[in-house]
């Protein structure tokens, strides 16, 4: 398990996000959606945030656990409700709007 | 040499084609070996129609019985709710599960809890499903219904690349997958999935027509290989599913010449002597009352008593009727029950359709490998269904009975003659014996009379009987045929007493007439003795006077002798010469 971990700003009083981030491979969506992923947690979640990425070529078990089909995926675990967003993530209010960070228009 | 070889070759490269047994009873007969090995079957329709249960019954088969472990990958269960489904049919899917032979992956897609946002693949479903494979070394796949992913992810053209690219990866696992899909308009699935899996497609089909429910399944398509193309009834039952095999219209069953009786002498008589023939099929009609089942209970008491396994189908009456019924005419069925020897199945006809009565029966037959089966009515059957899928389905029936040399005897119930010709008609030709059961209409009662309309392969009485159901069974008596035409009942009683009263005064006139006769002879003789004695009375005096005639010519003659010897004469003869002279002259004088 690959694990990249950014740590909070322990004081913030704004929930933490905690993100995990599932990938197949170090494929070039893979990288595009991580790298989507912290410039955005970067611009709107600074220090309020935390990511794991598990590669599932890696940790194949860890995919039912999740109910992970499409990859990559991005689960928000918490605050909850439990929410996901699949793709590359390269759009952001979309991002934002599936992470809670802005709400739907 | 060459063309012949060549197609020898492709002979048996389709003939080779490897295929995994389903284990669904009826299924791997019609597909002759199961699904394709190694590729993707689908199996499609609407909802309800079992297709979950036909893939878990592959899945669990192939676990249980032809050692392949499997993976089931629902879209629409949760484990749980599948175990619980599918426990009825006596799957333990916990314990398969904890043994390694199959795995469950339970894919929930929710797409209210989802956010599309760029590019992605379905990796992750692959992963989970080649880690689920690996883990257990698994050969059978399902995935039960993939189509609810186009439900959850919004993104069609990926899904679609993306089914394309997974069904290519089963078959380059070596997986044998069965993929249901719920059935669309005007296309197999919803989504096409057709187009994706080529291998094999089955269509299954839950019909309900006239408010009786029959499934069907099809094999709409099998690459490379022979299979039937009909529509198979199938059923699904606490056994499982089962696949109607109903293809064997052949008429290659063996004849046997052994022949079994019918549980009444006299039938038996009337039968060339000896009773119908095993493992053929015997109708009996006949109207209401007429004695129809009172006969198939004599013939299954028969086969009871020769130790021989007999199976009934009831569509009208309860067992218990049956046999508290058949002891009114002397005949306790019970004992037989209780032996095991005799079952009896009884349902309503319109508790299932044709095909499926039908299939019950088959699955009956199967498991008590009965020698004689009796169906107590067939006509009941006719309500379920049109006549034409009746014939069809019986002429499957009776060759199956007779492929294992089952004797069968059917009862049909006709409503009145026309009816009789109507319906009876429509299966007559594919019995063998058929026994015909009428009431006889006059002087105020009603009687029953038994004939063979015909019977294959026996000299058979062309006689009307008198069929009578007395407190020790049946009996069939001859009717009075005679100058007043056939006589029953009372009528026949009348008449044989009539007809005994005219033999016992024929009897006294012979009688008398021999009286008469003893009388005339003892005159004859008294006359003959009397006779007798006055001639022989006659005789004696006739003697005595012969008697002194010849005493007194010899006297005579003595004293001539003794004169002549006193007159000293020359000879002996002279009286003779004399005699002899006076006998010329007499010729003289007649000549002239």
């Amino acid at each position: 398990m690959e694990m990249t971990e950014i740590r909070p700003d322990a004081a913030s009083a704004v929930p933490v996000q905690v993100l995990r981030l599932y990938i197949a491979g170090q494929t070039a969506r893979s990288a595009k959606a991580f790298a989507n992923l912290t410039r955005i947690c970067e611009e709107h979640l600074k220090g309020q945030y935390r990511i794991e990425v598990i590669d599932l070529t890696q940790d194949p078990q860890l995919a039912a656990g999740d109910q992970i089909l499409a990859v990559p995926t991005l689960v928000r675990l918490l605050p909850e409700p439990v929410r996901k967003i699949i793709g590359d993530l390269s759009n952001t209010d979309r991002v934002l709007v599936g992470l809670d960070i802005r709400p739907a228009r | 040499m060459a063309f012949s070889d060549s197609g020898e070759h492709h002979l048996r490269t389709v003939a080779r084609l490897p295929k995994s047994p389903t284990g669904i009873d009826g299924f791997d007969q019609i597909t002759a070996g199961g699904l394709p090995t190694g590729r993707p079957t689908l199996v499609c329709g609407s909802p309800g129609c079992g297709k979950t249960l036909f893939a878990m019954s592959f899945l669990v088969n192939g676990a249980t019985k032809f050692d392949e472990p499997g993976v089931f990958m629902s879209f629409e269960e949760s484990n749980d709710e599948l175990a619980e489904n599918v426990a009825s049919l006596g799957y333990d899917l916990p314990a398969l599960i904890e043994k390694k032979k199959i795995v469950l992956d339970h894919v929930r897609v929710e797409r209210s809890e989802i956010e599309e946002t760029g590019d992605y693949d379905l990796e992750g479903l692959f992963v989970r499903l080649g880690f689920a494979i690996d883990s257990i070394g698994a050969r059978r796949v399902v995935l039960d219904t993939i189509e609810s992913l186009f439900a959850g992810l919004s993104n069609e053209s990926i899904l679609r690349a993306e089914l394309r690219r997974l069904f290519r990866w089963l078959k380059d696992k070596g997986v044998t997958a069965v993929i249901t899909g719920e059935r669309g308009e005007g296309s197999l699935t919803r989504q096409g999935l057709e187009e994706y899996v080529s291998d094999a497609v089955i269509l299954l089909d839950h019909r309900v027509i006239e408010q009786i429910s029959t499934r069907r399944l099809r094999i709409v398509k099998y690459r490379g290989s022979a299979h039937g193309t009909n529509e198979y009834p199938f059923l699904i039952d606490e056994d499982g599913i089962a696949v109607l095999p109903i293809t064997s219209m052949g008429l290659a069953h063996g004849a046997s010449t052994e022949r079994i009786s019918s549980g009444v002498d006299r039938l038996d008589t009337m039968l060339g002597g000896q009773g119908y023939y095993r493992g053929s099929t015997i109708l009996v009609s006949g109207t209401a009352g007429a004695g129809k089942s009172s006969l198939g209970a004599h013939f299954v008491d028969a086969a009871c008593r020769r130790g021989e396994r007999c199976l009934v189908f009831l569509f009208e009456e309860s067992p218990q009727q049956v046999v508290r019924n058949m002891r009114s005419i002397g005949l306790d069925l019970q004992p037989w029950i209780d032996r095991g020897l005799l079952e009896y199945h009884a349902s309503r006809p319109a508790l299932h359709g044709l095909e499926m009565h039908l299939s019950l029966m088959y699955r009956a037959i199967e498991r008590v490998r009965p020698a004689v089966v009796v169906i107590d009515p067939v006509s009941s059957l006719l309500s379920v269904a049109a006549t034409a899928d009746v014939r069809a389905t019986l002429t499957r029936l009776v060759d199956h009975l007779k492929t294992q040399n089952i004797t069968a005897l059917m009862t049909s119930l006709s409503h009145g003659k026309s009816e009789l010709e109507r319906t009876d008609a429509e299966i007559s030709s594919i019995v063998d014996t058929w026994l015909l059961l009428v009431t006889l209409e006059s002087n105020g009662e009603r009687n029953r009379g038994l004939y063979v309309l015909k019977s294959r392969g026996m000299g058979h009485s062309n006689q009307i009987r008198e069929f009578l159901l007395t407190g020790h069974g049946i009996e069939l008596v001859d009717v009075y045929a005679g100058a007043g035409g056939v006589l029953t009942g009372s009528a026949r009683l009348t008449q044989q007493a009539q007809e005994r009263a005219a033999e016992i005064a024929q009897q006294q006139e012979i009688e008398r007439k021999g009286r008469t006769l003893d009388r005339l002879r003892a005159a004859l003789e008294a006359e003959l003795a009397s006779l007798r004695a006055k001639f022989e009375a006659e005789q004696a005096d006739l003697a005595a006077d012969i008697e002194q005639e010849r005493a007194r010519i010899a006297r005579l003659r003595a004293d001539q002798q003794s004169i002549a010897e006193s007159r000293q004469a020359d000879s002996d003869n002279n009286g003779s010469e004399r005699r002899d002279e006076r006998h010329v002259d007499n010729r003289r004088s007649r000549k002239r």
